[in-house]
């Protein structure tokens, strides 16, 4: 069994097609992989409940985790807050049926930060998700479940949503793959609202073909979702093997004091690498990036502070007794159903679009948007990639910044510009480094940024890339052999461990 | 403090307001450095991608049945959601 679980999917599928490999077979090994869940990343298992209308006869394709994100017909959706206890949608999101119709089993619904929020999944009204690699560390978040998941053996692929990095942070502490397509190439239709302008599904997975294979799944125009659009040409898998004639682009000014050590030399051996398969390194300014975490934490808030209005009692989800009138049932429900990083939100959102402020907070914040998104126009001018790390520092304890919330917001430093542009970008596992406080070395990732609807030259380089890294590093218990990397080796050379 | 949770329909207890009062604070700090920038001729963005007038054909189509969409409802009664009296004794 574990040398089933030690394919990547693209693997395994390619096994099903050779008759070597029984699709139903692989999706129960799967299924006792899942529960075998240690880390809290699941908090629904297909293996303990009805599935009613999300179960899969057939398997057809690799077996899928799904963040609690997503409404599934039938099946418990909490997006990791209280006040959705209970709730089992009377549809399922198009992501979810897109990858049921292609023959996807659901393995469960993956643990989060409540409604997204966060980006360490502690701030899960179901407990915090551990880290695989050190059970004392977070996962990252807010798709801290799914990234868990992957890098822990409890699933061969998940989807995540990613609306100031929560797809590519959670990757990268976890030593994964993680990719935020371009706003509009997947539809939001059943994916709970966080932030609408910004919210982008995606895939965590074991390397950069299987993100390709789940992106050529899930992207499409889809007319429950007005702001769908699709991308402009299938997608392949990725097979190129050298960066010749491609051109990176380094932010001037990113060898902040923010990033840790280890990251930092992490990143530098891996610009190395990308100079060694014949890609240019160059900086360029991107002179407005340093307010993306400005603008995200006005317009983000703001945004969710007018999606959450929903969650009132009413219709879905919990309501809280009281012997008042409506308001008082509202407030009451609220005051109980909501989290405090989910109340700070609200808080943040309702001030900067009440009366007097609106201009001051949520119009600069647009227009400072307006700004990222043509530095990033014009570095594409010259460059084809933005590259950076991922994220400041390696996976951190648990309990360590959630004191602090301007600490955690800055996390997001280096992925929130991409999302206020609305482009696509990747996390690859690049190498180990020490935390900044000591002890054992962790994943650290490498961020790649492209032009808006260039998912498939983004997945070449990275494919690419990631090949020549040949990182083959994962955490002591994952419950399944090192995948096999005879087809994979490349170059041979710059591996990290 | 509690204007803006009263627009937003939250009841804080006293620690709340006391905590929340501190790091908003800090965050408004933060934040206000875009205030600072020079931006009067910018247009906003509020969306990224270039769409305009997405329309389809008005035609009917199936919609929830009440009773699935009512049975995630706490209380509903007679085919409608029932909520308290606004009238109520508070």
């Amino acid at each position: 069994m574990a040398e089933m679980l030690g394919l990547t999917v693209v693997q395994a599928h390619e096994a099903i097609a050779a008759g070597e490999l029984s699709a139903a077979e692989y999706a129960e090994a799967w299924a006792q992989a899942a529960a075998g869940d240690e880390l809290n990343a699941y908090l629904w298992r297909s293996e303990d409940g009805d599935t009613g209308a999300i179960a899969v006869e057939q398997p057809r394709i690799a077996p899928v985790a799904v963040k609690d994100i997503f409404c599934t017909e039938g099946v418990p959706t909490t997006a990791g807050s209280r006040i959705l206890e209970g709730y089992r949608p009377p549809y399922s999101a198009t992501a979810v049926r897109r990858l049921l119709e292609a023959g996807a089993p659901i393995l469960g619904k993956l643990n989060m930060d409540e409604f997204a929020m966060g980006s360490s999944n502690e701030n899960s009204a179901f407990g915090p998700v551990l880290n695989p690699w050190d059970r004392g560390r977070v996962p990252g978040g807010s798709s801290g479940g799914s990234a868990a998941a992957v890098a822990g053996g409890l699933a061969p692929w998940a989807i995540g949503t990613d609306t100031g990095g929560s797809i590519r942070q959670p990757a990268s502490l976890c030593g994964i793959v993680g990719l935020k397509p371009t706003y509009g190439a997947i539809s939001r239709y059943g994916m709970i609202a966080f932030a609408s302008s910004l919210d982008q599904c995606g895939p965590l997975t074991r390397d950069v073909a299987d993100a390709a294979l789940m992106l050529g799944i899930l992207q499409g125009k889809d007319p429950c979702d007005s702001t769908s659009v699709g991308l402009p040409e299938a997608l392949r898998l990725p097979d190129r093997e050298d960066l010749k004639g491609l051109r990176f682009a380094v932010p001037t000014g990113l060898a902040s004091d923010a990033i840790e050590p280890g990251v930092r030399e992490v990143f530098e051996e891996t610009l190395a690498t990308i100079e060694r398969l014949g890609g240019e390194i160059a900086e360029t300014p991107l002179p407005h990036a340093e307010h993306g975490i400005s603008a995200y934490y006005v317009i983000a808030p703001a945004e969710a502070s007018s999606n959450l209005a929903r969650y009132d009692g009413v219709r879905y989800g919990m309501r809280a007794e009281t012997s008042g009138d409506v308001i008082e049932m509202y407030e009451a429900t609220r005051a109980a159903g909501f989290g405090p990083e989910v109340k700070r939100r609200i808080m943040l959102g309702t001030y900067a679009l009440s009366s007097g402020y609106y201009e001051a907070y949520y119009g600069q914040a647009q227009k400072v948007r307006t700004k990222i998104a043509g530095d990033f126009a014009a570095a594409f001018a010259d460059f084809d990639f933005v590259v950076t790390p991922t994220s400041p520092s390696v996976a951190f304890g648990l309990g360590e910044k959630t004191s602090d919330p301007l600490a955690m917001y800055l996390n997001d430093f280096f992925t929130v510009p991409m999302s206020l542009a609305g482009i696509p970008a990747i996390s690859i596992p690049a190498g180990l480094a020490e935390p900044a406080g000591g002890g054992p070395q962790l994943p650290v990732g490498f961020q790649i940024a492209a032009p808006a609807f260039g998912e498939q030259k983004l997945l070449d380089a990275a494919h690419a890339l990631e090949q020549a890294i040949g990182f083959n590093a994962r955490p002591s218990g994952a419950p399944y052999a090192v995948m096999d990397r005879e087809k994979r080796t490349g170059s041979g050379e710059g591996g990290d461990g | 403090m509690l204007h803006v949770a009263k627009l937003a329909r939250l009841r804080l207890g006293d620690a709340e307001v006391e905590t929340m009062v501190g790091e908003l604070s800090g965050i408004l700090e933060h934040v206000d450095r875009i205030a600072e920038l020079d931006l009067d001729d910018v247009p906003p963005t509020s969306h990224v991608v270039e769409l305009e007038n997405v329309l389809r054909k008005d035609e009917p189509h199936e919609s929830l049945d009440r009773d699935v969409a009512l049975a995630q409802a706490p209380d509903p009664a007679g085919g409608a959601f029932r909520v308290p009296s606004p009238q109520a004794e508070a």
